[in-house]
């Protein structure tokens, strides 16, 4: 455990409580004489609600980690190889089926139909990676741009049948739903979203730490890299797996939540050695820091409904995105 | 103890870029591949390298297969120091060499640390890479490739990005480096220097393999019209190497070209 890892411990374990007692009701610590109905808010409202958030904010985090370490580039995105979009498609098109559904499906058939749209983005991505990779080695070289560029390829894909499923939505109903649903959200999630969320994002997390060591060799590039051992396919493999985890299960469960895996690394770097292995665990607690502090806001401010946690983000995000393009303009990233 | 080509034929998108070439390379030397734009030279050191698998033939390493080796344990034996010398990511020197310590995978303190003496990089090593200069770039780039403790170092034109005193140097630690009996293979451009320090020359022309030998004879006029169309003669005194002085290479009269053009 690293130095960066440890500030974003402690801030987290900070967050935390302070997260649990903030909301439309504050909970009083001190009140020894707590209704049930505090209890209630906060084993059945707050907790898992916290406890999401940390989860995908710490898989948003690691997957931000470690596509920029792939990519070699501090302004590279989870969102880059499709799966999110793909995630989103599949969720979009549980609002259709939804309808077709027994009742008892109903509940499960967003995120697995979110989680079935990231395993095929994944699939296509190994497809794709397949050619990619031997393609490399027989020296045609770009192995890695030609797979990013395949992953935007597939993003925007599915934008556009997203696009067409919203156009062509069965009903004005199911219509504000999937808008909606589309800019993430925690709102009123319950212990089940994390049963689905938790464990996938942790398995996710896992494979992406075990990459650490292959995205250091790459610091050098591609070739100084296989010649230290890396092996591209096996990498790319670990990483296909990684974010299709990480990235999917949070969209199954949430929606889409956008520039924290790109923000997040850029916080954690400074503090570190700046290799790519030192950021991936960093990361994941400063996601989780981020997205808890992000959504104990939009729950507190006072207004008619609840910003939406994605959109809130993205306000903060894309600011700071500009500043950063700023940054490297004046060489100092 | 020799890395060595049989029938080694490399395609690089389609195009064969080395054909059929058979070259036993000894360690404790620098050897270096000369060629011009285009004949195949970096392309033969990936190869050479096992980053880039034989189309026909093979390459081996002390008679093993080199596509048969896993690649860690090939990482192991062998260094390969790349042309481009972008650096992702803004870490610290000591950091960068220690990436050279991955195919072990042991933070081999010593020899990061001997890498670093070796290369007179010690005072610079907390220094961030983005503050170095381009030599001390070059030199950090190779302590990388030292501290792996390979048994075979190949560098695609360590020196093409620097000026007189540093190429010197540069050549310098890799002498030192032979003579600690590590194999030097280097892909170099400038024949002079190649004539002057390396111990042995390949000269390659469209992927074949046009003359092998000692510089003198790797490199005499001859091969250097047949190969460049150039025609030269060397100045100098030969079998100088490493001392101050040496050869240079002037064009001479006669043809520019040779009638089988520059490939």
């Amino acid at each position: 455990m690293n130095r960066a890892s440890l500030i974003f411990a402690v801030l987290l374990a900070l967050l935390l409580p302070l997260s649990l007692l903030a909301g439309r009701v504050w909970i009083d610590p001190f009140d020894t004489g707590a209704t049930q109905n505090a209890a209630l808010i906060l084993a059945e409202l707050r907790l898992p609600r916290a406890v999401l958030a940390v989860v995908i904010g710490a898989g948003l985090g690691a997957a931000g980690a470690t596509m920029q370490g792939y990519l070699r580039n501090p302004l590279a995105d989870p969102g880059l190889f499709g799966i999110a979009p793909m995630a989103a498609l599949g969720a979009v098109a549980s609002f259709w089926l939804n309808p077709l559904l027994p009742v008892a499906w109903a509940a499960w058939s967003l995120p697995l139909l979110a989680l079935l749209g990231a395993g095929l983005g994944m699939a296509a991505l190994a497809l794709i990676a397949g050619r990619t990779s031997s393609d490399a080695e027989g020296g045609a070289g770009g192995g890695i741009a030609l797979f990013t560029l395949a992953g935007l390829m597939l993003a925007s894909l599915a934008g556009a049948l997203t696009a067409l499923a919203i156009t062509l939505a069965p009903n004005p109903f199911a219509l504000s739903q999937i808008v909606l649903w589309l800019n993430g959200a925690l709102t009123d999630r319950s212990w089940h979203e994390v049963a689905i969320a938790a464990p996938l994002i942790a398995a996710g997390i896992a494979v992406l730490a075990l990459a650490a060591k292959s995205l250091d060799a790459l610091t050098l590039g591609e070739e100084a890299a296989r010649s230290l051992g890396l092996d591209p396919g096996r990498l790319l493999a670990l990483l296909v797996v990684g974010i299709g985890l990480t990235v999917g299960a949070g969209v199954a469960v949430a929606g889409i939540i956008g520039f924290v895996g790109l923000v997040v690394p850029h916080l954690v770097r400074p503090l570190t050695d700046r290799l790519p292995s030192s950021l991936i665990l960093p990361s994941a607690l400063a996601g989780a820091c981020l997205v808890l502090a992000a959504d104990s806001i939009v729950r507190v401010l006072p207004l008619v409904t609840e910003l939406r946690l994605g959109i809130a983000l993205s306000l903060i995000g894309a600011p700071f995105f500009f500043w950063l393009l700023l940054r490297m303009r004046r060489g100092q990233l | 103890m020799s890395l060595a080509t049989e029938n080694l034929t490399l395609t690089r998108g389609g195009r064969v870029v080395v054909s059929d070439l058979s070259a036993t390379l000894q360690p404790g030397q620098i050897t270096a591949i000369v060629g011009p734009n285009g004949a195949g030279k970096s392309s033969l050191l990936l190869g050479l390298a096992g980053l880039l698998a034989p189309t026909t033939g093979a390459v081996t390493l002390d008679g093993a297969n080199l596509a048969g080796l896993h690649p860690r344990t090939r990482a192991q034996s062998i260094g390969y120091l790349p042309q481009t010398a972008d650096i992702a990511w803004d870490v610290a020197v000591e950091n960068l060499v220690a990436l050279g310590r991955l195919p072990w995978r042991d933070r081999g303190t010593e020899a990061v640390d001997a890498a670093l003496a070796a290369l007179d990089l010690a005072p610079l090593r907390h220094r961030p890479v983005s503050r170095l200069s381009g030599g001390e770039r070059a030199r950090v780039l190779l302590a990388r490739v030292l501290a792996g403790e390979p048994r075979w170092i190949l560098a695609d034109e360590p020196l093409a990005a620097l000026d007189l005193a540093h190429q010197l140097s540069l050549i310098a630690h890799l002498k030192a480096c032979a003579r600690a009996g590590q194999g030097v293979v280097v892909v170099i451009h400038d024949l002079a220097l190649a004539m002057n320090h390396a111990d042995r020359v390949l000269v390659l022309k469209d992927g074949r393999l046009i003359a092998d030998g000692l510089p003198a004879e790797a490199l005499a006029p001859q091969v250097i019209a047949q190969g460049w169309g150039v025609a030269a003669r060397w100045l100098g005194e030969a079998g100088r190497l490493g001392e101050a002085g040496g050869m240079a290479l002037v064009a001479g009269p006669g043809p520019a070209r040779t009638d089988q053009g520059l490939g």
